[in-house]
């Protein structure tokens, strides 16, 4: 992946709608070509903005977006070799199934008897032989989607450009489709860029994860490298569970926190400089009590099939952990950590904002995801008029 | 910023320089009418000679009123009506009370003077019967019957839409809270259907402050409303001045009576019921 | 209660439909009377059909209405499309109010007022408008169908999901070319409908032609009320007969396009659509006068 070229630099991108509401702020993005890249972040946060830039319908307040190293300012949507799959897909309603996929070509003014063959090999490649004559409307979620994806790779283009695209479909068919989009990226070697505020989705699926926050590009890296080393409390917040602590970097490999000091693996700080500590919950041991680094009483356990998670409160401090062994509400216990489960980080403006979880509920969360989605819709869209 | 294509940006422009060319520019010149003399040169004399027509306007305005009160009084019973009917059967009614809004004015009006006539359908019923030849035609009467029979549709229509936009719950609670159903109807039908029975209103006393239509046809000659008044001006190129202004006044006069209607829908109706 | 709110609903109704009832009926009298039906006879269509000046009319009639509408239709629809388009709620506000004066103001306003416009254009020297006649006959009714159109079409255009103009753009289709691939043909049926209103409201004006036109230049509206300002023609009554014949077929194939449409959009309950369109249409209709 590395010795390849980059397709798409965005250089200093800033975009402001009126004077002060700025969606995205100094955006730097290098995309090399044949990329699964997933641009990650909660509602709000610029990462449909991002896409539009690319795709041509929004023009940046400042800086450059580049394509095979050509200047796109300027340059429409119609224009650019990269195609988009809409959140709801946006299939014209007026058109059946085929001849939403030929549109692309029909524009162009292909030969009908090319048009034919090309619309055949992406109805098998998207698995829709014989849905040709089907009006848009009777086909499911899946079907929808996949017809989308069809009309958009029928044009070979260089990039494509996902923007949620599933997000409208339910837990089973969306773990198939993910599959699938993956398969398909692998079978084509087109450059994806992906957008979605759904953290597993983005581990699962990508060679590059962009973590985006308030119009800031917070972190850029592999998926393995995003989880375990992440640059601050956000990123570490936002992929994956995760307990932050703040610490003090004593020496070199160890670090002060909770009470107690600990060997780790970071080094290059300040002596005693002030940091964020993320431990993973899965990372954290329990034993008993008299060999615990650290001990704390149970507030609550929850079963989850694989494992068990359980609140423990150490010195106020609502710690997460997964455990495959069963402990009782209000006993105490005792914690282990090795010097590889921990993290550290430097300080940033999200410190001490997030990581305990005393106020910790789970549909709570889910509910607020569904609800900002809509919220991020409305607040483009009202930004834009 | 959001990118806009040509055809964004101009789509619209041959509509804007048709509503400046054919909508302001012609209510400019009605105003530069209406102060000027057949010269062109400025004055306030059209305006000052309205006094002379006071009377029709003041006949005019009485017409309208009562037209419109007996729209009112008829149609807001209908509206009601229509509306505790079966949805289907409301469907039907609907249609039907829509229909006649459809056929020229002109036409129904004409029907209703073929009717009305001295030896019309109905005289001769009237013979029949031994009451003898009435004659309705040239009456102030058959004037109003033929605005209130013109309009009538244009006040049920709003009212029944205001009703029956009502929740029905309101209904069962006002009843269940001790209401009888005719207090039902006084204390929470009428005071929440009052924005229809303002439009409604509006939409009745409007065509019939400005009709000249059915003045000429059914009153026979011998009554003189604002709009014949208008009409009369513009048949002769030395009176567009006066017709201008006389014009302009009942449009503002309009305006003005719209606008307070308006106003009381908006602090909520009891005052209009 | 049942009973007489019943009753008078019936009564209403019955004085409602009576007099066109008994002229449709009375077109088709021998005598050729009002006060008397003898019987069934079509003489007075057959005379009607030999009027030159009634057919001359209807001519007329027709041209103008097919004209007007169509014309509206244009300006009116691009209008929706750049109205739907345009950022600024303000401009956008202003311009739908001044659309609809011409379907607030009073029709003798709206007709006087084009009248004097007409006039003072005549008055310019060497203007290219030399009387009144077609070409303001023209202008009048496509400046008041031009809002009916906008009323049906504007709508359309605002439940139109904006990423399918998007979709058409990404997927290398130009502006001009997604108009009319992808957005006209969504916005169709309000369109069609808005033309068919356009049609009719020109066929069924009598008002503002008649400050605005010319005797060379007769409607069928202006025709009968010429008529019946002297001695009445008995085959005016043929021809109101059948003027409320064209409207009743219009009004259908109206409903009928507003009914195609509607199936597009299941989201709306039929109900809910009912009462948008009877809202439409009564404010399509507020100023018949």
């Amino acid at each position: 992946m590395e010795n390849k070229k980059n397709i798409i630099e965005l250089k200093n991108i800033t975009v402001r709608f009126g004077d002060n509401d700025t969606v995205l702020d100094n955006i730097n993005l290098s995309i090399g070509d044949g990329e699964f890249v997933t641009l990650l972040g909660a509602s709000g946060c610029g990462k449909t903005t991002t896409l539009r830039l690319i795709a041509g319908f929004l023009e940046p307040t400042e800086g450059e977006v580049f394509f095979d190293s050509k200047n796109m300012s300027g340059v429409p949507p119609y224009k650019r070799e990269v195609n988009t799959i809409f959140q709801r897909y946006a299939l014209f309603p007026h058109l059946n199934v085929f001849e939403n996929i030929a549109f692309g070509l029909r524009v162009k003014k292909v030969k009908e008897k090319e048009i034919v063959e090309k619309v055949q090999s992406m109805l098998e490649l998207v698995n829709l032989k014989g849905f040709e004559k089907r009006q848009v409307g009777n086909l499911s979620g899946g079907q929808q989607q996949r017809v989308a994806i069809a009309r958009a790779l029928i044009n070979d283009p260089k990039v494509l450009l996902l923007d949620e695209p599933l997000a409208a479909l339910d837990l089973k068919l969306r773990k198939d489709m993910q599959n699938e989009l993956k398969a398909l990226h692998d079978r084509t070697g087109i450059t994806f860029i992906f957008v979605t505020h759904d953290q597993e989705e983005a581990l699962s699926m990508s060679d590059t994860i962009v973590v985006m926050a308030d119009g800031k590009i917070q972190q850029i890296g592999t998926p393995t490298d995003i989880y375990n080393e992440p640059v601050n409390a956000f990123v570490a917040d936002f992929i994956g569970e995760s307990n932050i602590l703040d610490g003090i970097m004593v020496a070199d490999y160890k670090a002060k926190f909770a009470g107690h000091t600990f060997e780790c693996l970071d080094k290059g700080f300040e002596p005693n400089e002030p940091v964020d500590i993320v431990v993973r919950p899965e990372d954290v041991d329990i034993v008993p009590v008299e060999k615990g680094m650290l001990k704390g009483t149970v507030t609550s356990v929850t079963f989850k099939g694989v494992h068990y998670e359980i609140i423990v409160d150490i010195q106020g401090f609502k710690w997460m952990i997964q455990t495959t062994d069963y402990c009782a509400p209000d006993s105490v216990i005792g914690l282990f950590i090795e010097p590889d489960a921990i993290h550290v980080m430097k300080k940033s403006i999200y410190s001490g904002l997030i990581g305990d979880y005393s106020s910790y509920s789970e549909e709570f969360d889910e509910l607020s995801i569904v609800d900002e989605d809509e919220k991020e819709e409305t607040i483009e869209e009202a930004k834009e008029v | 910023m959001k990118k806009r294509s040509f055809l964004d940006t101009f789509a619209a422009i041959p509509h804007i320089v048709w509503v400046i060319l054919f909508i302001i520019a012609p209510l400019v010149f009605v105003v530069f009418f209406a102060f000027t003399d057949t010269y062109g040169n400025f004055t306030f004399d059209n305006i000052s000679m309205l006094s002379s027509y006071a009377h029709i306007f003041v006949l005019s305005i009485c017409f309208a009123l009562i037209a419109t009160v007996i729209c009112l009084l008829i149609g807001y019973p209908l509206a009601f009506f229509i509306s505790q009917c079966k949805p289907s059967t409301q469907k039907v009614i609907i249609v039907l009370l829509m229909l006649p809004m459809w056929i020229s004015l002109l036409i129904r009006t004409y029907s209703l003077m073929a009717l009305l006539d001295n030896g019309g359908l109905l005289n001769s019923l009237f013979e029949v019967i031994g009451i003898g030849r009435v004659k309705m035609i040239g009456t102030s009467g058959a004037v109003i019957l033929g605005m209130v029979y013109d309009f009538l549709p244009y006040m049920v229509l709003p009212i029944y839409t205001s009703i029956s936009k009502l929740d029905p719950k309101l209904l069962e609670a006002a009843s269940d809270l001790g209401c009888s159903n005719f207090k039902t109807i006084t204390k929470v039908v009428l005071p929440l259907s009052a924005p229809g029975v303002v439009s409604g209103i509006t939409m009745v006393f409007v065509p019939s402050i400005s009709t000249f239509y059915i003045s000429q046809k059914l009153g026979g000659g011998s009554f003189d409303l604002i709009g014949d008044t208008i009409e009369r001006q513009f048949q002769n190129v030395s009176t567009y001045n006066v017709g201008a202004a006389i014009s302009l006044v009942m449009m503002i006069l309009i305006l003005i009576s719209v606008a307070i209607m308006n106003k009381f829908s908006d602090d909520g109706g009891e005052i209009i019921v | 209660m049942k009973t007489l709110s019943r009753i008078y609903t019936w009564i209403i109704f019955i004085l409602l439909y009576a007099p066109i009832i008994i002229l449709i009926l009375f077109s088709f009298n021998d005598a050729g009377t009002l006060n008397k039906f003898t019987g069934i006879s079509f003489k007075w269509y057959v005379e009607l059909f030999r009027d030159q000046a009634a057919l001359n009319a209807l001519r007329n009639s027709l041209v103008l209405a097919v004209s007007s509408s169509l014309l509206a239709t244009v300006i009116g629809t691009l209008a929706a499309f750049g109205i739907n388009k345009m950022r600024s709620k303000f401009l956008r506000g202003v311009i739908r109010s001044l659309t609809n004066i011409p379907m607030m103001n009073p029709d003798i306003v709206t007709g006087v007022s084009m009248m004097l416009l007409f006039v003072a254009a005549m008055a310019v020297p060497f203007s290219p408008l030399k009387k009144l006649g077609f070409t303001t006959m023209l202008i009048s009714h496509t400046t008041f169908n031009i809002p009916y159109v906008i009323l049906s079409v504007l709508p359309r255009f605002k439940q139109m999901d904006i990423h399918l103009t998007e979709a058409a753009l990404d997927l290398g289709c130009p502006p001009g070319r997604t108009f009319m691939k992808v957005e006209l043909p969504l916005v169709l049926p309000g369109v069609i409908s808005g033309l068919m209103l356009g049609f009719t409201l020109s066929l069924d004006d009598f008002v503002i032609s008649h400050f605005v036109s010319s005797p060379d230049f007769q409607t069928l509206p202006l025709y009968v009320y010429n008529q019946t300002a002297h001695e009445v023609k008995y085959s005016m009554y043929a021809l109101c007969a059948l003027m409320v014949f064209v409207i009743l077929v219009l009004l259908l194939l109206v409903n009928f396009a507003g009914k195609k449409g509607e199936e597009t959009k299941p989201k709306k309950s039929s109900a809910k659509k009912r009462r948008q369109q009877m809202r439409e249409l009564l404010s399509g209709k507020e100023n018949a006068q």
